[in-house]
């Protein structure tokens, strides 16, 4: 037991040394953790400091990786160093059943009504939405443009390498939804053997044609050199190449759509600073400022398109854009994702290298 | 060279004479033949222990500070690869009514109810959702059924509480899953290094190869050592002949070529590999000269496969190949390969005999450095490697960081290091390690 508590402790230890300062979780200030980047940037200009400020506090900054690791070290050591954290919905899940996050309570945030759907769920409230679509480079796909999900699979009409990330996750789905099988209906086909099998076969058509990418600036850099002819990739990181000149184009049939929420850390010294906090993040009027201004997500709250012009929204992950979409974070595709992750995971590993 | 003394001084004192010249055994056993043997060496004893004792606490920080940053995290990696505490910790009746189960017929209505009864306490205490994600290791889907199991146990009336859950899900009428209940409730497990060389312990056919679909991993440990194996060979080729021209210049231009060599090693290797997309790519820097020269109509594909890999790797591990060879070739005189020369050699059979030999030290070294670091590598072929081209080192991160299952991450990690522990030896009998040059 000895050397297990020990060896168990060093080891969080270690992990929770790379990103957090350890030991001051009672006289701490009240820490939020972000994605970093020009991403987090903005949310402090817009959100954090003009919060802290309007109650006249403290508070401070940390980044958050993505994936369970900061969390598990959280579940070993007992240690909470953030009070609320910006999550993806497969870890708010998690976090929700494991007694990580703290279950909320709704009359101290606003009514669930005002929030996109999916954004206001028993651990967790909206952030912001980030589809992935399909982007191709006006300028080398030549006269006809594609304009649907299965364009992506057309090689025939469009040969060439396709960007597309490496993971299985919602990769299937995208696959499935290409083979022609409607948005609503992808995991009752998924959750099936055959099913997996159709997601495998439909991506072998196209197999010899990708190119897989792991961080999101790299699908605008290959379509912008014409490394690829096509790719998938995060709205964000295409506006933001175009807005740099690239002549970048995405089609919005079926994107994938992800939802990001805060969640409040079970155990935080904070409690009602992070329900204030929650509610002010949640005021259309600020979170159509960041969708203008900073980066071109969309919104978790329904009033915040109101306040954004609607040649602006045509280009967000909002409005008509995100009806019909292929939305994650249903509660069967999270569960599909946990008991399969790992399974799929070594098939897709295994399915690439072959 | 004091690391070695160091450790050899707490193994063995005669070898540590050896090690540490001349305060030692050897010293004092000269005096004491000449006096009076027990004064003198009582006295010379209590000096040799002094001297030992500084010895050793000039080197007790180090030797703490490898202990702490490579002995600890090592035995931990070791550890967590069969620890396996959650189900046993999570459903102790469980494991407990299962003890002596034989796991030949399905288990009778008492391990049914210490289920229902650890279930029910867990779900309250929020744990089952780790204890059901530990089973489905075992088997895929096996954590949504104890998941929907443990969220309707309350209401399960009886008066059979296997009957009941069987009617919830007939799967756990299937022997099966109570199998995987029991493996995974053993405090240590062999499934993670097994599974790290696709190997899975079944209860009816004992030890077999993964299912086809899922044996990816001694793959990818192939493709890994063999990938480094290239890069090694490549830094060889191209490394040699720059240490020597390093080596054989003039100080004037060995500072220069010097800063060549240097200036790409402090350089950000994320910089270096996304300076190679720039060159590479198809409509990258060398296909547009090469187009433009008219060479080719079409460019070449550089980049995103194989030969991206290696010419990234190459780029960033060449100094770990030229540095110890620079500094083996460096105290090489010029006046034995004359010899040779004047003996009648031709330049290339005294470069066999009498050259590389005098550099296999540095060269070993070198190879050694290259292959252990590339072994490591991630980063550089995920950005621009293809799809087939990925290293064990990102499952490891993926498994470490992402899905955090830890178990398998520490387990890959095992496997490497049995690997490169099984190469040294034949490196060391190769290279002659004693004389290997790691400056």
């Amino acid at each position: 037991m000895s050397l297990k508590g020990t060896l168990g402790k060093l080891t969080a230890a270690a992990v929770m040394a790379a990103t957090v300062s350890i030991g001051v979780a009672e006289a701490r200030e009240f820490t939020i953790a972000s994605w970093g980047g020009e991403y987090q940037k903005g949310q402090r200009d817009i959100f954090f400091a003009p919060y802290a400020k309007s109650k006249g506090m403290k508070f401070l900054e940390d980044t958050y990786l993505g994936g369970w690791a900061q969390f598990q070290a959280m579940q070993e050591t007992k240690n909470i160093p953030w009070d609320v954290v910006q999550v993806e919905t497969a870890e708010m899940a998690r976090g929700c059943e494991e007694g990580l996050f703290l279950q909320l309570d709704w009359s101290k945030i606003g009514p669930k009504a005002n929030y996109v759907p999916g954004a206001a769920t028993e651990c967790g409230v909206g952030v912001v939405i980030v589809s992935v679509v399909i982007a191709y480079n006006d300028t080398l796909i030549g006269a006809d443009k594609p304009k649907t999900l299965e364009d992506f699979f057309n090689v025939k009409k469009w040969p060439g390498k396709r960007g597309l990330r490496d993971d299985p996750k919602h990769k299937l789905e995208f696959a499935l939804m290409a083979d022609g099988v409607p948005v609503g209906d992808v995991y009752k086909v998924l959750s099936t053997p055959a099913g997996v099998d159709r997601a495998f076969a439909k991506l072998d058509e196209v197999k010899s044609s990708l190119q897989f990418w792991k961080a999101g600036a790299q699908a605008p850099e290959w379509l912008a050199s014409g490394d690829v002819v096509m790719s998938t990739a995060y709205n964000g990181r295409v506006s933001s190449a175009q807005k740099s000149g690239r002549n970048l184009k995405m089609v919005w049939d079926r994107n994938t759509v992800y939802l990001d929420s805060w969640v409040i850390l079970k155990g935080s010294p904070h409690v009602e600073a992070a329900y204030g906090y929650m509610k002010y993040y949640s005021d259309p009027k600020l979170q159509a400022e960041y969708s203008m201004n900073v980066l071109p997500y969309g919104p978790s709250v329904m009033d915040a398109v109101q306040h954004i012009p609607a040649k602006v929204t045509e280009t967000l992950p909002a409005g008509k854009n995100v009806e019909g979409a292929f939305v994650t974070g249903s509660a069967e595709g999270i569960a599909f994702w946990i008991d399969n992750l790992d399974a799929l995971t070594e098939r897709w590993n295994a399915w690439k290298g072959q | 060279m004091r690391r070695r003394g160091g450790f050899a001084l707490r193994r063995s004192p005669g070898h540590a004479a050896l090690c540490w010249g001349g305060f030692g055994i050897s010293a004092s056993s000269r005096h004491a033949q000449t006096t009076d043997p027990s004064v003198l060496a009582g006295k010379l004893a209590r000096g040799d222990r002094a001297r030992k004792l500084t010895a050793l606490s000039l080197i007790a920080p180090l030797f703490l500070l490898l202990v702490c940053v490579f002995g600890v995290p090592i035995l931990a990696v070791l550890y967590y690869s069969v620890d396996n505490p959650l189900v046993s910790r999570i459903l102790p009746q469980t494991t407990a009514a299962m003890a002596e189960w034989d796991g030949q017929a399905l288990p009778g209505e008492a391990a049914f109810e210490a289920f229902a009864a650890d279930a029910k306490h867990a779900y309250k205490a929020k744990t089952i959702a780790r204890a059901a994600l530990r089973l489905n290791y075992e088997i895929a889907g096996f954590r949504s059924m104890t998941m929907k199991a443990a969220r309707r146990i309350k209401r399960l009336t009886g008066p059979s509480i296997k009957e009941d859950l069987i009617a919830l899900d007939k799967r756990w009428g299937d022997i099966a899953y109570w199998r995987a209940i029991k493996d995974a409730s053993a405090s240590y497990t062999p499934r993670y290094l097994l599974a790290a060389v696709d190997l899975k312990m079944t209860w009816d056919q004992g030890l077999v190869q993964a299912e086809e679909n899922r044996r990816i991993y001694l793959a990818y440990l192939t493709e890994t050592f063999w990938i480094s194996a290239v890069v090694v060979f490549l830094c060889v080729v191209i490394g040699y002949p720059i240490a020597y021209l390093i080596a054989t210049s003039k100080p004037a231009n060995q500072r220069i070529l010097f800063i060549l060599i240097l200036i790409p090693f402090w350089t950000s290797l994320l910089v270096r590999t996304a300076a190679w997309v720039v060159l590479l790519q198809n409509q990258g820097m060398i296909n547009g000269f090469l187009i433009w020269l008219g060479i080719t109509d079409q460019p070449f594909e550089m980049i995103f496969n194989r030969f991206g890999v290696y010419v990234a790797m190459v780029h960033i591990l060449l100094p770990f190949m030229v540095l110890p060879l620079y500094s083996v070739m460096k105290s090489i005189s010029t006046d034995y390969m004359r010899a040779a020369a004047s003996l009648g050699a031709r330049p290339f059979s005294a470069f066999l005999s009498i050259y590389l030999p005098q550099t296999i030290p540095g060269l070993g070294a070198g190879c050694l450095l290259v292959f252990v670091i590339s072994l490591g590598f991630y980063i550089t072929p995920a950005l621009v490697g293809g799809r087939s081209d990925q290293m064990v080192a990102s499952l490891i991160a993926e498994f470490a960081l992402g899905t955090a299952n830890w178990g398998m991450a520490a387990a890959l990690a095992v496997v490497v290091l049995v690997c490169v522990a099984a190469i040294y030896p034949i490196y060391h009998r190769f290279a002659g390690g004693d004389r290997m040059n790691l400056n």
